[in-house]
C-alpha cells in the first residue's frame, strides 16, 4: 500500500499513513479475526477513511462471493416459519440512529469506537500498572489475545524487543518512533518474529496505544532480558 | 464439520437486473414493511445463506436456524440499509457473516460505529462512485467466475470457511507465501474490476 501525503481531514482529523494492511484486512471482512484484533482493527478503521474504502471492496467481494453460491431451491416451510416470527411483538424494526451530539472526549482525549465502549468513560479508573520506568500498562479484559492500553511516557524508550506472534499497536494520542518510521494517532505498527525494534515516545506527550499482541513477546537486549518475568507480555 | 467440500461456484442462473430489484425490495422492507417484498429477498437469499453456513462448519439444523436469524434481522434493520452504500448482497453478507461469528464462536465482533464522533470522515464521494455499486456486484460475481481454479480456492477458503491466512496454508500444506500471494493475485484482480468500471 502507498503512503499517502499527511493531510487533515474535514473536522480536522490526521489520515494515517500506517495501515492495517490487506492480509489482515481481508482476515476481518471475512469475520477470522479474534474479538481481539477486531477491536484494533475497527478502531483504526475509525480513524482512517482509507482502510474503510478497503474495506468496502473486501466486503463487496463478499457479498459476491454469497452471490455466488448454488441458488438450490428455496424451502417455502421455512419462509412461513420466518414469515410467523415477524408476527410476534419482539420483532421490532430498528431505526437508524441520529449522530451521537454527547461530548465523548475522556480526559481530553477522544477514542474512537468500538474501543471506547470497552474501556469506560474514565481512563484513570482503569486498573493501570508500571511495567517499566516510562510504561503503563492496562490489560483489557477482550478473548483472543493479550489486548492493553499503553501509556509510554514523553521521550522514554522502550526495552528492545522481539515478538513469538504478531502484535498490533495502534496510537491513540501522541506519538512514538521506532526504525522504521513515526507513527501518531491513527497508525498502526505491524511487529511481527522478524522485527526487533524499540519504540521511543515523542518528547511533547505522553504517547496511549491499543496494542494487541497474540503471543509472547521477548526481550532481547543485552541488559534487558531479566525484565521478562515482570513485563510477561 | 459436516460438509465441508470444495463447492464449485455457480453463476449460470445470474439474471440480470436481479440486483437491483433486491435493492428495491429491501428498501420497500424499510419503508413499508413489505411482506412480498421480504419473501423475494428470502427467496434468493435463504439457500444461499444456507450454503454458506453448511461451508462454514455448521450442521443442518444449525444452518437453518441462523439463516432464520439472519432473516429476521434483515426485516428488523432493513430501515437501516442504504443502496447508496451497499447492494443487497454485501449488507446481508455483513449479517450473516456476522451472526455466525456470534452463534458459532460465541464472540463479539466489535464494529466501526458510523455515527462515532471520533470518525475520522470520508473525503466527499462522488455520486457515480456510489451508484457503481449494485453494477459491481454483477461484474464480480463473472470475475470471480474466471479466476484461476487455484486462486477461487483460496477465496472460497477465506470467505466461505472465515479461515484466517495462517490456517489456510496449514489445512492446504500451502506454503503461506502462497496462499498469501494467491490471494492478493485475486483481489488485486477483482479491484481492477470494481475501480475501473465504478
Amino acid at each position: 500500500m502507498g503512503e499517502i501525503e499527511r493531510t487533515l481531514g474535514g473536522d480536522g482529523g490526521r489520515l494515517p499513513v500506517h495501515h492495517i494492511g490487506e492480509e489482515l484486512l481481508l482476515d476481518y471482512a471475512a469475520g477470522a479475526t479474534s474479538e481481539a484484533m477486531s477491536l484494533l482493527i475497527a478502531s483504526h478503521l475509525a480513524l482512517c477513511p482509507m482502510c474503510r474504502q478497503q474495506l468496502a471492496e473486501l466486503e463487496l467481494v463478499g457479498g459476491a462471493m454469497l452471490d455466488a453460491l448454488p441458488d438450490d431451491e428455496c424451502d417455502e416451510a421455512s419462509l412461513d416459519a420466518v414469515l410467523a416470527r415477524l408476527d410476534r411483538d419482539d420483532v421490532t424494526p430498528v431505526q437508524p440512529t441520529a449522530p451521537v451530539a454527547a461530548d465523548p472526549a475522556v480526559d481530553g482525549i477522544l477514542l474512537p469506537e468500538p474501543l471506547r465502549s470497552y474501556v469506560g468513560s474514565d481512563l484513570n479508573k482503569l486498573g493501570w500498572k508500571r511495567r517499566i520506568r516510562g510504561l503503563d500498562e492496562c490489560v483489557l479484559p477482550v478473548g483472543g489475545a493479550r489486548v492493553s492500553l499503553m501509556r509510554i511516557h514523553q521521550g522514554a524508550s522502550m526495552p528492545k524487543h522481539t515478538h513469538a506472534g504478531n502484535e498490533l499497536t495502534l496510537v491513540l494520542t501522541g506519538g512514538f518512533t521506532d526504525a522504521r518510521g513515526s507513527y501518531l494517532r491513527g497508525d498502526v505498527a505491524v511487529t511481527d518474529q522478524h522485527v526487533d525494534h524499540q519504540p521511543t515516545a515523542d518528547l511533547d506527550e505522553d504517547c496511549l496505544c491499543l496494542a494487541v499482541v497474540d503471543a509472547p513477546l521477548r526481550l532481547t537486549g543485552r541488559m534487558t532480558r531479566f525484565l521478562n518475568p515482570f513485563l510477561r507480555i | 464439520m459436516a460438509f465441508n467440500g470444495m463447492m464449485s461456484i455457480d453463476t449460470s442462473t445470474a439474471q440480470p437486473g436481479g440486483r437491483e430489484a433486491l435493492d428495491r425490495a429491501l428498501v420497500a422492507i424499510g419503508a413499508e414493511r413489505d411482506r412480498a417484498a421480504f419473501a423475494l429477498v428470502f427467496r434468493h437469499f435463504a439457500p444461499r445463506l444456507r450454503a454458506f453456513m453448511i461451508r462454514g462448519g455448521c450442521d443442518r439444523g444449525d444452518a437453518e436456524e441462523i439463516v432464520q436469524d439472519v432473516m429476521v434481522t434483515v426485516w428488523r434493520r432493513a430501515e437501516t440499509f442504504d443502496p447508496r452504500q451497499a447492494s443487497a448482497s454485501t449488507w446481508i453478507f455483513t449479517i450473516a457473516r456476522n451472526r455466525r461469528i456470534d452463534r458459532l464462536r460465541r464472540e463479539r465482533r466489535p464494529e466501526l460505529d458510523p455515527n462515532d464522533p471520533a470518525l475520522v470522515p470520508d473525503a466527499p464521494r462522488s455520486a457515480d462512485q456510489s451508484l457503481a455499486l449494485s453494477q459491481d456486484t454483477r461484474r464480480l460475481e463473472s470475475a470471480i467466475a474466471t479466476l484461476p481454479q487455484e486462486q477461487r480456492d483460496i477465496l472460497e477458503r477465506a470467505y466461505y470457511d472465515e479461515k484466517p491466512h495462517s490456517v489456510i496454508a496449514e489445512e492446504t500444506g500451502l506454503p503461506l507465501g502462497t496462499v498469501k500471494s494467491r490471494l492478493r493475485l485475486a483481489l488485486g484482480r477483482l479491484r481492477k474490476e470494481v475501480r475501473d468500471h465504478g
